[in-house]
């Protein structure tokens, strides 16, 4: 076991676990976060998806030791009461079935619109293409990102 | 009795929250009293927040013959429906608010709905059968519209008026000719009980003395509200079944057998002893798991457990190549007698052309895009299990004759878990749940991990089909045989004991186990001369097998469709005949139709979706291109229950890879009445690509012991790459009098799944000149095929 301190969402959380214990559990069980999910704990579907240094990352896959940066989940990115623009588009567009998936889908929508504002469809989707959703809600994704992809290249901040 | 008494706060909370903003906590905190009761012995008594009643008590089923145990209204004029049914994603809920607040005549937005929680809603049997709006909504939608009329009841007698003299509209009653009288339904009822008895003979027959409102007097329906379970699900708010935390819950984690039919030896407790937080291995028959106060802890001992299992003395299966070749040689363990049409025999042997064609389907598993999990709570000698089981009252009955307890002290609290469509129909992880927690007396989490969901969860059956198909000189279809042979063995689907698999590897066995079935074709062709015969066969090992079949979403139906709607494309292709013309001739063959005009539907919505595609009548193949990509396209048609539906899929294959794109598909859908329209959209997108994944990616593959394809590497499913640049949804409405009053509602969570991967397969010939029979069409495949046929 040893003491590890994780920033996350803007705060600092002090837990003291066996450090090769993926991010995963930490935030689920030890933190209460909800936003990242087990999905296969092999890093192949994208439900357990946060951000570090402004990359998409599989948090199932990785030691809680290994992590530097400041960690966001899906619960952080609402700034000030207001939703993400993305977290908008998904309600906007509807486009959840069960939705389980859906905090990979978004969390990996930002990184990849965080990078590149204005990406193209084939962009699009081959930046999304290792998030899986077994209601393939993709359509729907799809258009949501390209909906705030728009309004970004029309100067609205994605 | 207070709905959701000794449920943590927190989770209450949250599952209030999935709600709305109205919600009977919010009622709660501001009114400081709800009376509810859902016991027609029970006595109704003022209930102050913040003193909830904890102590023990049994879990009685809602009597749904009491209006209160359907709706409460609010004093503040809000109203709560509780419904018997789960909401798999398709957004029944929204739906239900909508049916149940147009015959109360309140806005959509003042109310809430509560649903699938067996000690606090009705049982309408969770969700299945894509019955929730064809079936659940007419019980829903008339002791709606009873609570109605017993609340004009009352205003009547308060104004002294008669009935028809009042008017009411979101919730507000007034005397017509004196406006200013006026009150609310919350000052007529508020906070206390309707104490109105129902009548019916069963629950889906649930009525009181008002009357449905005609169609052209419903103002919600038809709307499309947004979901409200979608923002608390894209902002992280929502609180899920696998988000449940318990006072000193542990974590728990089966050990599945290495191979199937693997009798246990001997554990080796010893060699999970020093991992920090272990607590116990549990063991009976062959069901193992280890308990662990840490979930990362439970994992590591499940892989750490030593366990010394026999193998089993014969194979369980043969391989997942040699499967179709086994089926055809086994004996039937069961078989239909055919179903015949006039004289088949004759019609094929005077026939001016003959064809034949056998199709094949492998085993294609739920895959839930999250394992199997559940948490459960014993404490004080009762069990409540927070499920995802979209069946949650089936679990409840199926946990409490598991564990031997009364079902009265059984509960199942519903919560939103990932991809219903069948998986938790055999629910493995709230009996798992329910037993360790009994074991060791704590409330206990399992989940299971991705390589045992993906091996271990039902199955949808294997097919094969052998078809004959008899044209006459001028290319009309005089006769068509269908025989289907389905892998299947006691496959029901309501949580029954033997069919979960913790029961099973303890040894339980029905003495007479169901058959199985193997599915016909749903369509309205008139062909003269018919032979219609299926079979079942078993593999050599039916009870804790990795291949256990089960309803995985539209059982059989996207199988039988495959044959049947690829087959009628290769009639078509004979008789040198445009798919869609062929089919239109074979459906207007005939003026006579059922109760529910399925004819009339069917020309419709092939009509529709050929007109949404822009079709070009023409023959198939196409001429072969000569570049790397060749296009085609397909259409396939059916009906599920009255629910009709025609696809067309536009595919480019690459001919140097193999590789199928479907890029565009188009859809004409008629369920009757439509509640959501944007819903209904999305939930036909969703049921095309399921099968569309079905079509070009999904197999379950096996060696003669174990499954192979355990992960999404292994077992591949559809992806961003994969998705259509367009779908085109058309909603059709073909009945002969579209504006009767009494249109039904049919079902709609499945029949977009049906004839997909027909369509693909037909889109295929059509662009290749390629005949593929065998699922699913991944790209080694359809190259081979390609160039078996010098494309």
């Amino acid at each position: 076991m040893s003491v590890i301190t994780l920033r996350v969402n803007g705060g600092a959380h002090t837990v003291d676990i066996d450090p090769s214990t993926p991010l995963l559990y930490i935030l689920r069980n030890d933190l209460g976060l909800q936003g990242p999910r087990f999905g296969c704990g092999l890093g192949q579907c994208g439900a357990c998806t946060v951000i570090i240094n402004g990359a998409a990352v599989r948090s199932c896959i990785t030691p809680t030791s290994s992590v530097k940066g400041e960690i966001t989940t899906l619960e952080g990115i609402a700034k000030d009461g207001v939703l993400h623009p993305l977290q908008q588009a998904w309600i906007d567009e509807q486009v959840p079935q069960c939705g389980f998936c859906q905090n990979g889908q978004i969390m990996t929508a930002k990184a990849l619109l965080d990078k590149n504002p204005n990406p193209t469809d084939a962009q699009i989707r081959e930046g999304m293409a290792r998030t899986l959703c077994r209601c393939m809600t993709y359509y729907r994704v799809q258009a949501a990102i390209k909906r705030v992809a728009e309004k970004s290249g029309k100067g609205v901040t994605a | 009795m207070t709905p959701f008494t000794k449920i943590p706060t927190h989770i209450e909370d949250l599952l209030e929250l999935r709600n709305g903003a109205t919600s009977r906590r919010d009622f709660l905190k501001t009114s400081g009293m709800l009376v509810v009761s859902f016991s027609a012995a029970a006595v109704a008594a003022p209930f102050v927040a913040g003193v909830r009643a904890q102590a023990a008590g049994l879990y009685p089923d809602p009597n749904f013959r009491q209006l209160d145990s359907w709706i409460v209204i609010h004093q503040d004029n809000t109203a709560t429906f509780y419904v018997g049914k789960t909401d798999c994603g398709q957004g029944t809920g929204t739906a239900f608010r909508q049916m149940m607040s147009d015959e109360l005549d309140i806005a959509y937005k003042s109310t809430t709905c509560i649903m699938g929680s067996t000690d606090v809603t009705v049982d309408q049997g969770g969700s299945g059968g894509s019955d929730a709006i064809q079936t659940d909504g007419w019980p829903m939608r008339r002791v709606a519209a009873e609570a109605r009329r017993v609340l004009l009841e009352m205003a009547s007698a308060r104004f002294a008026v008669p009935v028809d003299q009042l008017a009411v509209s979101d919730a507000v009653i007034t005397v017509k000719v004196d406006p200013s009288k006026r009150v609310t339904y919350g000052e007529l009822i508020g906070g206390r009980r309707f104490n109105v008895v129902l009548t019916g003979n069963d629950i889906n027959a649930t009525t009181g003395l008002a009357k449905v409102k005609a169609v052209q007097d419903l103002k919600i329906v038809g709307l499309s509200p947004q979901r409200y379970d979608i923002p608390p699900k894209v902002d992280g708010s929502l609180k899920w079944a696998v988000d449940v935390k318990l006072p000193g819950m542990v974590h728990a984690r089966n050990v599945k057998p290495p191979v199937a039919g693997a009798k246990l030896v001997s554990i080796d407790e010893s060699s999970v002893r020093g991992i920090p937080g272990f607590i116990k291995v549990v063991n009976k028959g062959n069901y193992v798991a280890v308990l662990c106060e840490r979930e990362e802890q439970a994992i590591a001992a499940s892989r750490q457990l030593k366990v010394n299992w026999q193998k089993p003395a014969t194979p369980p299966f043969p391989t997942s190549e040699n499967l179709f070749s086994y089926m055809r040689s086994a004996k039937p363990t069961s078989s239909q007698a055919p179903n015949v049409v006039g004289s088949p025999d004759a019609a094929l042997a005077g026939a001016a052309k003959v064809v034949e064609a056998e199709y094949d389907v492998p085993f294609q598993g739920h895959t839930a895009f999250a394992p199997a999990h559940a948490t459960a709570d014993p404490s004080n000698g009762q069990m409540t299990i927070y499920s995802n089981d979209m069946k949650s009252y089936g679990l409840r009955n199926g946990v409490a004759q598991f564990l031997g307890m009364p079902r009265e002290q059984v509960r199942v609290v519903w919560m939103e878990g990932p991809q219903g469509y069948g998986r938790t129909a055999a629910d493995d992880a709230g009996f798992e749940a329910a037993y360790l927690a009994k074991e060791i007396g704590r409330p206990v989490r399992i989940q299971w991990m991705r390589q045992e969901e993906t091996a271990w969860d039902t199955k949808g059956p294997a097919f094969t089909f052998k078809m004959r198909g008899a044209l006459d000189a001028q290319g009309n279809l005089t006769a068509l045989e269908y025989n289907a042979q389905s892998a299947d063995y006691y496959h029901l689907g309501y949580n029954e004991v033997e069919t979960v698999l913790i029961a099973q590897l303890m040894g339980t066995r029905r003495a007479t186990p169901a058959a199985g079935s193997a599915a016909t074709p749903s369509d309205m062709y008139v062909i003269p001369n018919k032979r219609t015969a299926t079979q079942v066969v078993s593999l050599p090992l039916v009870w804790e097998t990795p291949l256990r079949t089960g309803n995985l979403r539209d059982p059989n139906g996207p199988q039988s469709t495959f044959a049947a709607e690829s087959f009628i494309d290769e009639m078509a292709v004979a008789a040198k005949a445009d798919p869609v013309a062929f089919r239109m001739k074979l459906l207007t063959a005939s003026t006579a139709d059922d109760n529910g005009f399925k004819r009339a539907r069917s020309i419709a919505v092939i009509k529709a979706a050929a007109e949404a595609y822009g079709w070009d009548t023409r023959s198939s193949p196409r001429a072969v291109g000569t570049g790397n990509i060749l296009t085609g396209r397909g259409i396939a048609y059916t009906y599920r229950g009255q629910t009709v539906v025609a696809e067309i899929a536009e595919v480019e294959v690459n001919r140097r890879t193999g590789h199928v794109w479907v890029k565009r598909l188009v859809c004409a859908h008629d369920c009757g009445l439509v509640i959501n329209p944007e819903g209904l959209r999305r939930t036909i997108e969703g049921g095309m690509l399921h099968s569309l994944s079905r079509a070009l990616h999904e197999e379950v593959q096996f060696d003669t012991e174990k499954v192979t394809s355990v992960n999404w590497i292994s077992h591949p499913s559809l992806t961003h790459l994969d998705t259509p640049a367009r779908i085109d949804v058309v909603l059709v409405n073909g009945d002969p009098n579209p504006n009767r009053p009494d249109l039904p509602h049919y079902g709609a969570g499945e029949t977009s799944c049906k004839p997909m991967i027909a369509a693909v397969a037909n889109a295929i010939y059509d662009a290749t000149g390629v005949r593929l029979r065998r699922i699913p069409f991944r790209d080694a495949r359809v190259l081979a095929a390609l160039k078996g046929a010098g494309v």
